[in-house]
């Protein structure tokens, strides 16, 4: 205990983290507030209402918005669900097939996405669809969504297999079950908490991406985000911070869950 | 080749991980309706020889019988062999029910039969009332029972333990060790076990074989082992011993005549290998005896005595410099020489053995 250094105890350490805070968390909260604002000002505040949540349903662009948040609710779902397959697979391979070729670049390509600049990914996207003359459209959305959501969903799932000691598979082989069985009927359920984890990161991702998606969706086609981003282009009002606020809070419930998820499985097994 | 009542015979078994090799040319028979242990220090492969029974590593050569039967390049799963892990690896996401029952349902038993014999298991290991109950849920000893149950149901040829009792308590594992030994004779089927724990592998065994780093030193019932012990290693692993540099004067009919420290001639028996020349006398600390200083085969200065309960164990030294240990019973009468006396000490004769290194 005593050796541990006290961050707390730092001068400024205080300040510097109110300011930390501040800068993170006052915009959002300055949004959420507003979006409750009766006045069509951005600026003045005319008292609580939730017409702008009325007009985000009914108002004159709810029928672009509305389109827009199916288009990201199918390419999410798709592409968590794809990612999440895939980097289960990956995961298994990487943990259970024991030294091999290539493991090492394996495992670089599978997270390289994540250093990558997400600029240069939508630019070699793009390039890439126009150079095999794929049509832009949702289906490019989603191959590009698929990609980047991998590593996303990758992470979680990993931790959890590394955590499964192989003797479980030995035990259910022992007893007679083909590897396939030991796989369905041990493996996977022993890996489910960060699958399910690893699917509701990759979908909160999907679901949020703006620049790749930008890049390679075909004219006329929209996501949430960039749906959002086109309106504020015409100037910011406060439906966006209604539908803004909307989003922030399906992301907290995602992450939470994808969090908590998580968690129940460690703790289950630290009790053990 | 392998006559009928030998359930598990390996054959020159040698296996290498890369440069290492943990198994040296293992030669065994494991004998139906036995206990037979595998007994000897860590990393000396023990858990590689039963993985390989298993199934779970293959041998890079020699073979491995079941009841005759070639095992080679079969996989676990096609193997009539069942282990309770170290460490148990019950299913956590099973109840105990499910648990015991994946092996039957596996082996294509219909579910009213696995349930019928999942009860008569349970019932075995007294963990009927567990039934529903999820692993996480139950103490150790009440693992390890399930672990048991579950590699039992499916009624194996063989039955695989690899160090089950470690993670119990002392009590606890003493108690389990005498229902494991009951349950062996109830099931009537070899049971390989496992340890680096002497004192389990002498009370549970029928025949235990001593390993030591990749190699079967001695194969033999407990008494066997522990009297009649071929070498040095085998001497001082199992139990307490005091090895003596003596002179091998000449050996006929397995009695040797030796020239104890001190130069009092000795006729004892001898291991099989050992030659004239210089040997190793081991006697056990229980089975020497004091005498006054002149009338015993070795005489010893008292350096002094720990106290152990039922015994106390008196250290002396002998005139060559090399120490001994001398167990005492602790009874009333027991008289325990000061330290710094002089004593001599008498060596039971059937008791003291020469041994090849
Ligand atoms: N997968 C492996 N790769 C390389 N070496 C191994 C492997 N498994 C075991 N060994 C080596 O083989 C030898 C025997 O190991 P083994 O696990 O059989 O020992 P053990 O007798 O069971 O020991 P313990 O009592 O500690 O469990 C050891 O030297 C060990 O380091
Ligand atoms: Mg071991």
């Amino acid at each position: 205990m005593a050796a541990k250094v006290d961050l707390r105890r730092f001068p400024g350490f205080l300040t510097v983290t109110i300011l930390c805070l501040f800068v993170l968390y006052a915009p959002l909260i300055v949004v959420a507030v507003y979006s409750f604002n009766a006045s069509s000002s951005i600026t003045n505040w005319g008292g609580v209402s939730l017409t702008w949540y009325a007009d985000v349903f009914t108002g004159p662009e709810a029928p672009k918005f509305q389109k827009a948040a199916l288009n990201s609710l199918v390419i999410a779902v798709c592409a968590a669900t794809a990612a999440t397959v895939i980097a289960t697979l990956a995961a298994v391979a990487m943990t259970r097939a024991g030294r091999f070729k290539g493991k090492t670049l394996g495992f670089a390509l599978i997270n390289l996405p994540l250093m990558v600049p997400e600029v240069v990914t939508a630019v070699a996207s793009l390039v890439f669809f126009s150079a095999i003359g794929f049509t832009t459209g949702l289906m490019t959305i989603l191959i590009a969504h698929i990609v980047f959501c991998i590593p996303f969903a990758y992470l979680p799932i990993a931790a959890r297999m590394q955590s499964i000691p192989d003797m479980f598979e030995q035990a259910a082989m022992d007893l007679y079950a083909t590897p396939r069985e030991a796989f369905k009927l041990v493996l996977l359920p022993l890996m489910t908490p960060g699958i399910l984890s690893g699917f509701l990161l990759a979908f909160i991702i999907s679901l949020d991406d703006f620049l790749i998606t930008n890049f390679v969706k075909g004219a006329g086609v929209e996501t949430l985000p960039t749906a959002i981003f086109g309106s504020v282009k015409q100037g910011i009002k406060p439906n966006i911070m209604a539908i803004s606020t909307l989003m922030l809070a399906v992301s907290v419930v995602f992450v939470s869950l994808s969090w908590l998820i998580g968690r129940t499985g460690q703790d289950k097994k630290q009790a053990r | 080749m392998t006559s009928p009542d030998i359930a598990v015979a390996v054959d020159r078994v040698i296996k290498r991980y890369g440069s290492v090799t943990a198994l040296h040319g293992v030669s065994l028979d494991i004998r139906e309706n036995e206990f037979f242990t595998l007994l000897g220090p860590s990393g000396c492969g023990k858990t590689t020889l039963l993985r390989a029974i298993a199934g779970f590593e293959d041998v890079t050569e020699g073979r491995i019988l079941l009841k005759g039967q070639d095992l080679t390049g079969l996989p676990p799963h096609k193997r009539p062999v069942n282990t309770v892990f170290q460490q148990y690896a019950l299913f956590p996401h099973m109840t105990v029910t499910e648990n015991v029952m994946f092996g039957l349902l596996r082996k294509g038993w219909s579910r009213p039969e696995a349930e019928r014999r999942v009860r008569d298991v349970l019932h075995l290991v007294q963990l009927s009332d567990f039934a529903a109950r999820k692993p996480g849920q139950m103490s150790g000893g009440q693992q390890q029972r399930v672990a048991l149950a579950r590699a039992l149901a499916p009624r194996p040829e063989v039955l695989l333990l690899d160090e089950p009792l470690s993670a119990l308590d002392l009590k606890l594992r003493q108690a389990v060790r005498m229902e494991l030994k009951a349950l062996q004779r109830e099931t009537g089927i070899a049971f390989i076990f496992v340890t680096h724990d002497q004192e389990e592998a002498l009370t549970m065994s029928d025949r235990i074989a001593v390993m030591s780093a990749g190699r079967v030193q001695q194969v033999g019932s407990p008494r066997e082992i522990y009297e009649a012990p071929v070498n040095r290693f085998v001497a001082d692993f199992i139990g307490e011993t005091n090895l003596l540099d003596v002179a091998v004067q000449s050996i006929s009919a397995g009695q040797a005549n030796v020239l104890l420290p001190g130069n009092h001639p000795f006729t004892c028996p001898a291991a099989a290998v050992v030659e004239p020349g210089a040997g190793h006398l081991s006697v056990r600390p229980e089975r020497i005896s004091l005498c006054p200083e002149d009338q015993g085969h070795l005489r010893a200065t008292v350096t002094g005595h720990t106290y152990l309960g039922t015994d106390i164990q008196l250290h002396v030294v002998l005139v060559d410099g090399e120490t001994m240990s001398v167990r005492l019973q602790n009874a009333e009468t027991t008289l325990v020489p000061d330290t710094g006396s002089v004593i001599g000490l008498k060596l039971e004769t059937g008791a003291a053995r020469l041994l090849a290194d």
